[in-house]
């Protein structure tokens, strides 16, 4: 490749090799993929010691998951990785989707201001990669061992013990929690012996990058049966250093080895793009793709996630995006249960949560699938049909399917949340991850700044807050799983510690948020809402964390 | 709503007629494509889950499935 170099991460050989005794993990996580090294930044922020390990000594070969959502981006934003990604990536909300020559639809993913980040970024993944190795690197708390290969699981009540091969020799080293992310074929999965189950699709695609100069816009393409590449679909997407990713559809029938070679690529190309245009191959790879998931992400002390714990096709960027939201979703519950703040069945509701999110990206994927790849004649003709309306019915435009890209999951459903007892408009419900919103304060300029270091309760004031509230909000600040408040619009009066000032210039807070004054927000410490009210009282915010941290629901068991 | 099933088209022969006359010429591929539009068009213009849900229900009443479809066969 000529506009990257991998870099190589040394094995060094372990302690436990070396006569010395086992360390005892709080948790191991096998894999360092994004996924894995995501969720081992999450927990060396939050104290808890990580050691990470992967059978090779390198980032991701071949550019892989290039397209990042906005949620992503907010959440390594929290774990402090945000702005280098957005930096070196291509920002785009834009699609465009073609039908044989013509346009036939476009769509703005984010057709509105006042949000730090852009629905996406195309990066390639070894960039990726290679950043949040570069972050876990910078944290005591993350250890990464290099060809360290998980080559055996045993599953005990309270923990796990691992097994791993090293270029010096075979060890074992225990850990209280194992987090599996070693991908899509997670031979750990295999080793307990799960399954993943769901249905594979009947199609290959070829996925090339080239390196180019190119004045076209940063948008993604689509088209539908185009002249250059009759009766398949092919889509486009620009990355950083010049570099384009093309995916060609080829049908069931190709042969994979042929297609991948460079004399079968460049007439495709070609004809994509032109005879004059200039441009080299970086990388090849032609794929098939399939929609399935474990039947539990749990088991035991092992927690699946990512790949490892459900796979989607590409269409729609749910697979690395989806991965990345479910260690966002298990970190701050691991932190509680190790911490003896919250009971281990708190860590019941990441598996609830993240399977009813997954079965929303499966679900979703699976239906782009049978749009781009219809499996019937009857499919293919209602498909072209939709797509000769488009373009001149609006209507239709709303039925063309080149991909529902990746939005974050609602958890409406969960049982942490707390139903709003007032009503609200809007579209924070329980559940939902925090929109971001322009704001004036001492942390940034970003909503999404003030939220996730803890629960954070979100407070809509007028003028001077009383001292009784002062008061509670102190108390909330020091209970056992402290909240911290954030106050909007509030008087210049000396707050409370664990009590912050921001300030709404533009209304879109309040707008977003569907506040008036005395509006509160409970968001947990993955920046979901988990509760809302008309009016703050302390005993309401107090009961909902005990829900949100899985201790209602324990007590009420007792009870019964 | 619900899907109204009595006569509700008050020159059913003209109907009829057009319908028949819309896929003059055409060959079979054609008129599979004007019928699928036909029903995009007309399944817009009700919007209504229930309705759409019932007449889907509805037109496949009486038709037996068969194995030989069009269809791919399912991958493994």
């Amino acid at each position: 490749m000529k506009t990257y170099t991998q870099p190589v991460y040394p094995y060094i050989k372990p302690s436990e090799l070396g006569g010395g005794s086992p360390h005892h993990w709080p948790v191991i996580v096998a894999g360092a993929g994004p996924v894995g090294l995501t969720a081992a930044i999450d927990l060396a922020l939050r104290g808890i010691d990580v050691l990470v390990l992967d059978e090779d000594d390198t980032v991701s070969v071949g550019s892989r998951a290039i397209c990042w959502s906005k949620r992503t981006l907010e959440i390594l934003d929290r774990l402090g990785c945000g702005d280098r990604l957005v930096q070196k990536g291509v920002s785009w909300n834009v699609g465009r989707v073609f039908f044989r020559d013509e346009q036939v639809y476009q769509f703005d993913l984010l057709p509105e201001p006042g949000h730090r980040r852009p629905a996406f970024i195309n990066l390639q993944q070894y960039y990726v990669e290679q950043h949040l190795v570069e972050r876990a690197n910078e944290l005591a708390g993350a250890e990464l061992r290099w060809r360290h290969k998980v080559v055996g699981v045993t599953p005990q009540t309270d923990r796990v013990a691992v097994r791993v091969s090293t270029p010096d020799g075979e060890y074992t080293v225990q850990a209280d929690w194992l987090i599996v992310a070693d991908g899509a074929r997670s031979p750990i999965r295999g080793m307990l012996e799960l399954e993943s189950e769901g249905q594979a699709f009947r199609d290959r695609f070829l996925i090339v990058d080239i390196h180019m100069s190119s004045t076209f816009p940063a948008e993604r393409r689509f088209w539908f049966d185009p002249p250059f590449h009759r009766n398949q679909s092919a889509l486009l997407h620009r990355q950083a250093d010049d570099v384009w990713r093309v995916d060609f559809q080829l049908g069931w029938d190709a042969d994979p080895e042929e297609e991948k070679k460079p004399e079968r690529i460049l007439p495709r190309l070609r004809a994509m793009l032109g005879e004059d245009v200039q441009f080299e191959i970086e990388w090849a790879s032609v794929y098939t793709f399939q929609c399935r998931r474990m039947h539990s992400f749990r088991r035991g002390h092992a927690l699946f996630v990512g790949d490892a714990a459900h796979l989607v096709s590409p269409f729609g960027a749910r697979g690395a995006n989806g991965g990345i939201q479910d260690v966002d979703n298990l970190g701050w519950k691991l932190e509680l249960v190790l911490t003896g703040q919250a009971p281990e069945r708190l860590l019941d509701s990441y598996d609830s949560e993240r399977i009813s999110a997954a079965d929303e990206n499966i679900r979703n994927s699976t239906r782009s699938t049978d749009f781009i790849t219809p499996k019937s004649k009857v499919s293919r003709t209602f498909r072209d049909a939709v797509l000769m309306l488009a373009k001149r019915h609006a209507f239709a435009r709303r039925l063309v399917n080149s991909g529902r890209l990746s939005v974050p999951a609602i958890l409406a459903d969960s049982p942490l949340n707390t139903p709003a007892a007032e009503p609200f408009a809007g579209r924070m419900v329980p559940g939902a991850p925090a929109v971001d919103a322009p704001v004036i304060g001492d942390r940034g300029e970003w909503l999404l700044d003030y939220l996730g270091d803890g629960f954070t309760l979100l407070l809509f004031t007028a003028g001077q807050p009383a001292d009784p509230l002062l008061r509670e909000l102190k108390a909330l600040a020091s209970d056992p799983i402290a909240c911290s408040s954030v106050l909007v619009g509030a008087a210049e009066v000396a707050l409370p510690a664990g009590a912050r000032r921001i300030a709404d210039p533009t209304g879109m807070l309040a707008e977003r948020y569907d506040a008036r004054p005395g509006t509160a927000y409970l968001f947990r410490p993955d920046q979901h809402v988990c509760a809302r009210w008309r009016a703050f009282d302390l005993a309401a915010v107090r009961a909902a964390i005990s829900k949100a941290t899985g201790q209602i629901a324990e007590a009420e068991r007792q009870v019964a | 709503m619900t899907l109204n099933l009595e006569a509700n088209i008050a020159a059913p022969d003209d109907f009829y007629q057009e319908l028949i006359d819309l896929h003059r010429e055409l060959t079979d591929e054609q008129s599979a494509t004007v019928n699928a539009k036909l029903i995009l068009l007309l399944a817009n213009h009700i919007g209504d889950m229930e309705v759409l849900r019932t007449a889907m229900a509805a037109a496949r009443e009486d038709i037996v499935a068969t194995p030989t479809s069009t269809s791919l066969p399912e991958p493994r």
